[in-house]
């Protein structure tokens, strides 16, 4: 089990061949998001568009996967549909520990199907199934289903598309056990063009572990460290949806598609309402004992008499800000019953709910009529709302169908750009000011995750742009690190270097005590290099007026800074992705 | 004589952190399947969880199909396993009537033996060992 090259399983669903190929590169890249790179420039076609056939769906594990609590996610690399550039995104569920029970490093799907197909892996098993009966299958409805396709029940992962991704959404997330995600810049949709409506993986096998105590006991010492400490009360009490008051104080929260950065109603959809009003249990991945997935229930009426249904609908802070605040809809239960159709459609929640904040606004200022929309958009209106994302998955019409592309591509033919809330992609819930914006608008996943730029903004009300880019240069390339492992994000206050290297060298990967942050530093340029190969920009990256207009704890926002940072932070990503020649 | 109850199963999370205990405390493997204890949904996570453990059966059914001995009755109910002594038949496992005994790919039966070291490894207390009640004298079983 303990090796020094990757394990992986390469599947091209148009010949119907799998290939198990070791690839070397443990102490280069270490797993999940440097193995993702090194995969797409063994695998993928600089040269050609997200939706070549041939264009790789990549799924990477770390070293530490399984071994350790939290080492519980999975990278999924691709070219992405939203901007049809190198890009990856996480999720955990029962994927990771899946993957590493399967005994893979990596799983790597190439090619095109005839038709909609399911595959299934595992260690002994590689399996594809004509599934055409499950095309226009909602997620939730389509996982159903495929439980009774595959076996290896609890100990399985099984990854599918809605609508949205057979209709090739730009963001259409993969689900994930129901309850995760890769949700951010179209993973449903590099499935979807692939005709790829699920895979399962089962976990089926066991491996030795390293002799002696040093494992066991420093296992105990983590688990400990991360359940009977503080450290995770934040993730497993309200979840991150504590966020949703602490921001709103700040004049932080993102409101009626940023017309506002704070709402009164704001506490009827905070984390405390959710947890009193609608949390019905909590869920974790596998491999996680800190049980951060907050479950929510619906119930509905159906009928006269007394005859009720009920939902089970995740939810978290992102979810919540999109969904909620953003479109000024400030009941919890009517919040979860958005988000219930979004999870059926497919679509990535965050896109999702910023698309449908600009189009309100769009409509309400008559840059759009109902002509396009379909439905009277009214903020709060969340009966809807509803109706309006089953159009953006399906797409209804042409307005939907570029909706569905992105807030700003359709933004560009209708007008309106100047308040598409689109950093990058349709921004995360943090209008915390400069730091945050730039982070987002040109970090490499334009996700909130790439560094704590929100974080920062919190803290600082100084406007050093010098001091702002240091620390968003070092903390990214921290939590590359991390993605490499690929731990869980919210265990990075426990998994520092020392913690992590000592974690390697127990389990046999000693010999890469001492490289991580060079590790980091090569993925971290690899990345880059690999969206500026396919045309990224940085340096013509735009932060949309909106962002400009807003006011913060910290006042108005300061233009100038912002752009000084987002000057600096460019001629850096140019730099780190220029020249691989300089690597030692 | 104390016995594994997956008591409070409502409260799981579906963390495998037992089983995950389980396979790499006594069985020395890193597995959420070779182990006395597995998790499994039923049918999707919105249904919560189930614990796959054995419930100290007695007289255990897996021991009396058990041809070798390699699994023995326990005295108040339960099985004591001595893996040198398992000729990989599978024959406990298609006995157990709750399927508490996961064969791997070998055909090594994984059988929960009650020593309750998962029990330290649930972070939400779903798991406890309990005293059974004693058995007479006169209806003893093989304890050896």
């Amino acid at each position: 089990m303990i090796r020094d090259f990757f394990r992986v399983m390469v599947v091209n669903l148009t010949t119907g061949r799998t290939n198990i190929e070791n690839i070397p590169g443990r102490d280069e890249f270490l797993g999940g998001s440097g193995l993702a790179a090194r995969l797409f420039e063994i695998y993928g076609f600089i040269d050609r568009d997200w939706d070549d056939p041939e264009q790789p769906l990549i799924f990477t594990i770390g070293p530490l996967t399984g071994y350790f609590p939290l080492m519980s996610k999975t990278c999924c690399a691709f070219r992405s549909p939203y901007h049809n550039q190198y890009t990856e995104s996480y999720a955990g569920g029962k994927s990771a520990l899946s993957l590493r029970f399967a005994d893979l490093d990596a799983l790597v799907v190439i090619g095109r199907a005839e038709r909609l197909t399911a595959l299934c892996v595992g260690s002994r098993r590689v399996e594809t199934r004509d599934v055409e009966y499950l095309r226009g299958f909602d997620a939730l409805q389509t996982g159903r289903v495929l439980r009774k396709i595959f076996p290896g029940s609890g100990r399985r992962s099984i990854m599918r598309i809605g609508p949205a991704g057979e209709n090739l959404s730009a963001y259409a997330c993969i689900n994930v056990d129901t309850f995760r995600h890769f949700g951010r810049m179209g993973g449903g949709t590099a499935m979807g063009v692939k005709n790829l409506k699920a895979i399962c993986i089962l976990g089926d096998r066991g491996f030795p572990l390293p002799e002696g105590k040093a494992y066991p006991k420093l296992y105990k010492h983590i688990y400990e460290q991360l359940t009977t400490t503080e450290m995770m009360a934040k993730y497993h009490g309200l979840g991150t949806a504590v966020n949703i008051n602490p921001l709103n104080a700040l004049q932080s929260l993102p409101w009626k598609n940023l017309q506002q950065t704070s709402s009164p109603d704001a506490v009827k959809i905070s984390g405390e309402t959710f947890a009193d009003d609608t949390l019905l249990r909590n869920a974790a991945c596998a491999g996680c004992p800190v049980g951060c997935i907050h479950v929510g229930f619906v119930r509905e009426q159906f009928q006269t008499n007394n005859q009720y249904l009920y939902r089970q609908v995740g939810y978290d802070y992102e979810p919540i800000f999109s969904c909620g605040g953003m479109l000024e809809v400030t009941d919890a239960s009517e919040v979860l019953r958005i988000l219930d159709v979004i999870e059926k459609e497919g679509l990535d929640c965050m896109s999702a709910g910023v698309a449908l904040a600009w189009a309100t606004e769009a409509l309400e200022k008559g840059v759009i009529t109902e002509k396009e929309t379909l439905e009277p958009l009214k903020w709060g209106d969340s009966e809807t709302y509803m109706r309006a994302v089953e159009h953006l998955g399906r797409p209804d019409n042409d307005f939907y169908r570029l909706l569905a592309q992105g807030t700003m591509k359709c933004a560009r033919e209708y007008g309106g750009e100047d308040f598409a809330c689109v950093l990058g992609q349709e921004m995360a819930g943090y209008a915390t000011g400069e730091v945050f914006f730039v982070a987002e608008g040109l970090g490499f996943r334009h996700s909130h995750l790439d560094a704590g730029g929100y974080a920062y903004d919190q803290k600082h009300d100084e406007k050093d742009a010098d001091k702002a880019l240091g620390f968003l240069l070092k903390d990214g390339r921290e939590r590359i690190v991390l993605n490499c492992m690929v731990g869980c994000m919210f265990s990075r206050g426990v998994y520092k270097e020392d913690l992590l290297a000592e974690a390697l060298a127990s389990i046999g990967y000693g010999e890469l005590n001492g490289s991580l942050d060079d590790i980091g530093k090569r993925v971290q340029r690899m990345r880059w290099r690999l969206r500026l190969q396919m045309g990224y920009r940085p340096d013509e990256a735009k932060i949309p007026k909106r962002y400009t207009e807003i006011t913060t704890w910290k006042g108005p926002v300061d233009v100038d800074y912002m752009e000084a940072l987002r000057r600096a932070y460019a001629a850096r990503i140019l730099e780190m992705g220029a020249a691989p020649e300089e690597e030692s | 004589m104390k016995a594994l109850r997956a008591a409070r199963m409502e409260r799981c999370i579906g963390c495998h952190s037992c089983s995950l205990a389980c396979a790499r405390q006594v069985h020395k493997v890193l597995s959420w399947n070779k182990a006395g204890i597995r998790i499994s949904s039923s049918g999707g996570l919105t249904t919560g969880f189930e614990a796959r453990v054995c419930l100290a059966c007695r007289p255990a059914p897996c021991a009396a199909a058990c041809p070798t001995g390699s699994l023995s009755q326990r005295r108040d109910g339960g099985v004591i396993q001595k893996k040198d002594l398992c000729i990989r038949c599978g024959q406990c496992a298609e006995a157990c009537p709750v399927d508490a005994i996961f064969l791997d790919h070998q055909v090594n039966p994984y059988v929960c033996i009650h020593c309750g070291q998962c029990v330290a490894y649930c972070p939400h207390d779903c798991l406890e060992m309990v005293e059974l009640p004693r058995t007479s004298a006169k209806e003893e079983g093989n304890d050896d």
